[in-house]
């Protein structure tokens, strides 16, 4: 009777289990075609000989990595030496990401408590504000930076005209221009997982640590931070990733010389100039580099959900 | 308790906008006494000890612990510490560093942090669970853990709010003792939030009753259960018969009154129940008892309706001649001495002296 019973409960849940996986499947053929056979592709053509009219010969061929990391000369026949450019220009495009992570983080943490923190009922009005500019296009969004930025833009008319400074101060074409274009760009996708952590946030544990003789500092630093690192993480992770390939900000901000991984990639694809195989391969050293970034957050994570279990 | 005053609250008032959830109120709680604040939800208890916490500003009025005026002070500089309702562990933190935390934010070493830690897991009886997470402990425990986190940093006053409502009966009794006797052991002024006034007798050297943002009345349990101010303490705590008297006359300090049905009793004469009021007096179902003859001065005919055994008492429901019902408490253990009446015989409700109460409303 027993068996009969426990019987029946398994090949329920088997049924379950089967309506399950077809339930999924529209999403593993989105997948597929949308980011495995991409991916893939981008993997074969980094190992494909270049056609000098943009697009690939189907021949083997290490000559992308080569030129990524080597530089045998002008001719291609001196001994190898390291080819700082392309590693510098990753160096920068890092460095920039993750300036902009962090200056995202300074805003975006406490507008998020801020949001976290208002009566319930107009909290979604506050997340709705955030999400305003990005019902304009970011390309158009970028340009209007510029303008604003610009020696003669509305910023500089109005330090000069309240006489904080003589001369215009030039923003657009510097680093800072960059990294103010993606935090601009990237700011939300900060904001709503940290404002969703700390929604989720049990604030009698910040009134337990001032009873406990902490100040708000030490109650940011030891009890409110650990409780909402996930959200933080996720900020980071959604902010820096699209930061380190974006080639927008860096292009109309940047100018020639702050030169960032995604313009490198976008110039190889673009007009006949390109190199189809170079760009595939700088493509697929950002994607082993993230997902490495991605693998040390996730091995974190998991140690720090370890003893909550 | 000793004569010091821990904490003397002195008409302090707390309003939100136009609501006031406190009307003033004043009250000296004394060093090393176990304090209770009881009342249902909304009466103000909580909110009184989240002003003395400091987590609610004073509206008006002021607190003073041990002499000190405090009421400017943030949380985080007040000696006084909180076992919070849903216990509030760090979720984050081990069971010994949560009990570390506050000693640590005293200034103290870390070594000392760890020995008090210790000391206070001992106390509780949880000195094995050290370096667990709060996650992995049961409620009782964690309410333990809340406990001696509260008590590690050694407070001059420590409050609880509601601390043991989240657990089970038998925990909740069981506690209730360890609670009684950890105060005793460390000395500490406990002020204890309920809303559960069994709680409150078994536990408390003093309780006030609250109600609507006001104190009923503060005394001992006995005061509170025999003696009860008004109305509401009489209804709030405890089991009571309440019927509706009015006051023909007062002799030699007792009040002769009499209810609907040309029923008469008296009882102690209040000081502000005069004659001519229509107010009403207390009886405590177990200080009645039933008999076939009017065997005391005071008592009143009637016919048994029902009987509800409960346990240790048997409940029996008794319609006075055209008058109210009232409940009558035996207990079980006097079973052998006392006839059980069936339903429908007629009897006499028979009172000891002193046992009605005249009441403001």
């Amino acid at each position: 009777m027993a068996a009969g019973a426990s019987s029946g409960g398994s090949a329920k849940s088997d049924t379950y289990a089967e309506a399950r996986n077809w339930l999924l499947l529209p999403s593993w053929i989105v997948i597929g075609i949308f980011v495995l056979i991409p991916v893939i592709l981008m993997l074969i053509y980094s190992f494909l000989t270049k056609e000098f009219r943009g697009g690939v010969i189907w021949e083997f061929s290490l000559a992308a990595y080569d030129q990524f990391f080597f530089d045998r000369g002008l001719f291609g026949d001196s001994p190898p030496v390291i080819e700082w450019t392309y590693i510098n220009i990753f160096w920068r495009s890092i460095w920039q990401a993750g300036l902009a992570t962090l200056l995202s983080l300074a805003i975006g943490f406490p507008t998020a408590y801020f949001i976290a923190t208002r009566p319930e009922k107009i909290r979604p009005a506050w997340v709705f504000l955030i999400t305003i500019p990005y019902w304009v296009n970011l390309l158009i969004r970028t340009v209007s930076m510029k303008f604003l930025l610009r020696d003669q833009g509305p910023l500089n008319d109005f330090l000069l005209s309240i006489g904080v400074i003589s001369d215009p101060i030039h923003i657009v074409n510097t680093n800072f221009a960059v990294q103010l274009g993606l935090f601009y760009s990237y700011l939300p996708f900060m904001v709503l997982p940290i404002y969703a952590s700390v929604e989720r946030y049990n604030f009698a544990l910040s009134e337990a640590a001032a009873d406990l003789y902490a100040t708000k500092w030490v109650t940011l630093r030891r009890v409110l931070l650990p409780a909402v690192k996930p959200g933080v993480i996720a900020g980071c992770i959604l902010v820096f990733v699209p930061s380190l390939g974006s080639f927008l900000a860096p292009d109309l901000l940047g100018g020639a010389r702050n030169f960032m991984i995604g313009s490198l990639i976008e110039e190889q694809f673009k007009g006949n100039a390109g190199n189809w195989p170079f760009g595939a391969a700088a493509s697929m050293i950002l994607l082993s580099m993230v997902l490495v970034i991605l693998m040390i957050f996730a091995r974190q994570q998991a140690k720090a959900n370890k003893g909550d279990a | 308790m000793t004569d010091t005053i821990a904490i003397d609250v002195r008409k302090a008032v707390k309003r939100y906008g136009d609501f006031t959830a406190l009307q003033p109120i004043s009250l000296s709680i004394h060093d090393n006494e176990f304090f209770t604040l009881l009342g249902p939800s909304g009466c103000g208890k909580t909110t009184l000890l989240r002003m003395i916490a400091g987590f609610e500003d004073v509206t008006e009025g002021e607190i003073f612990l041990f002499g000190d005026e405090i009421k400017t002070l943030p949380p985080h500089k007040r000696p006084v510490n909180t076992v919070f309702q849903n216990y509030a562990l760090f979720p984050h933190l081990t069971i010994l560093q949560n009990v570390m935390f506050g000693v640590e934010m005293q200034g103290k070493p870390k070594s000392e942090a760890k020995a008090r830690a210790g000391e206070m897991l001992e106390l509780v009886q949880l000195s094995q669970f050290a370096h667990r997470k709060p996650s992995q402990l049961s409620g009782g425990q964690q309410q333990r853990v809340a406990l001696a986190r509260a008590l590690a940093p050694q407070p001059k006053v420590l409050l609880l709010d509601e601390p043991l409502s989240a657990l089970d009966l038998k925990l909740r009794q069981a506690m209730r003792f360890e609670l009684k006797e950890i105060q005793r052991e460390t000395g500490i002024t406990f002020i204890f939030v309920t809303h559960d006034q069994e709680e409150a007798l078994t536990m408390s050297d003093r309780i006030a009753v609250m109600s609507a943002g006001r104190l009923q009345q503060l005394g001992n349990a006995q005061d509170i259960y025999e003696r009860p101010h008004n109305m509401f303490v009489a209804d709030f705590i405890g089991e009571t018969n309440l019927l509706e008297v009015s006051v023909d006359a007062i002799q030699d300090k007792r009040a002769i009154c009499h209810l609907g049905g040309g029923h008469e009793l008296t009882c102690d004469a209040v000081d502000n129940i005069g004659i001519g009021s229509k107010v009403h007096m207390s009886l405590r179902p177990e200080r009645l008892f039933l008999s076939d003859d009017p065997t005391e001065s005071e008592s009143l005919a009637g016919t048994i309706r029902e009987n509800i055994f409960v346990g240790t008492d048997i409940q029996t429901l008794v319609t006075l001649e055209n008058g109210p019902q009232m409940t009558i408490r035996t207990s079980n253990s006097d079973r052998g001495n006392k006839r059980i009446f069936e339903p429908g015989t007629p009897v006499y409700v028979n009172m000891e002296m002193g046992a009605g109460r005249l009441l403001v409303d």
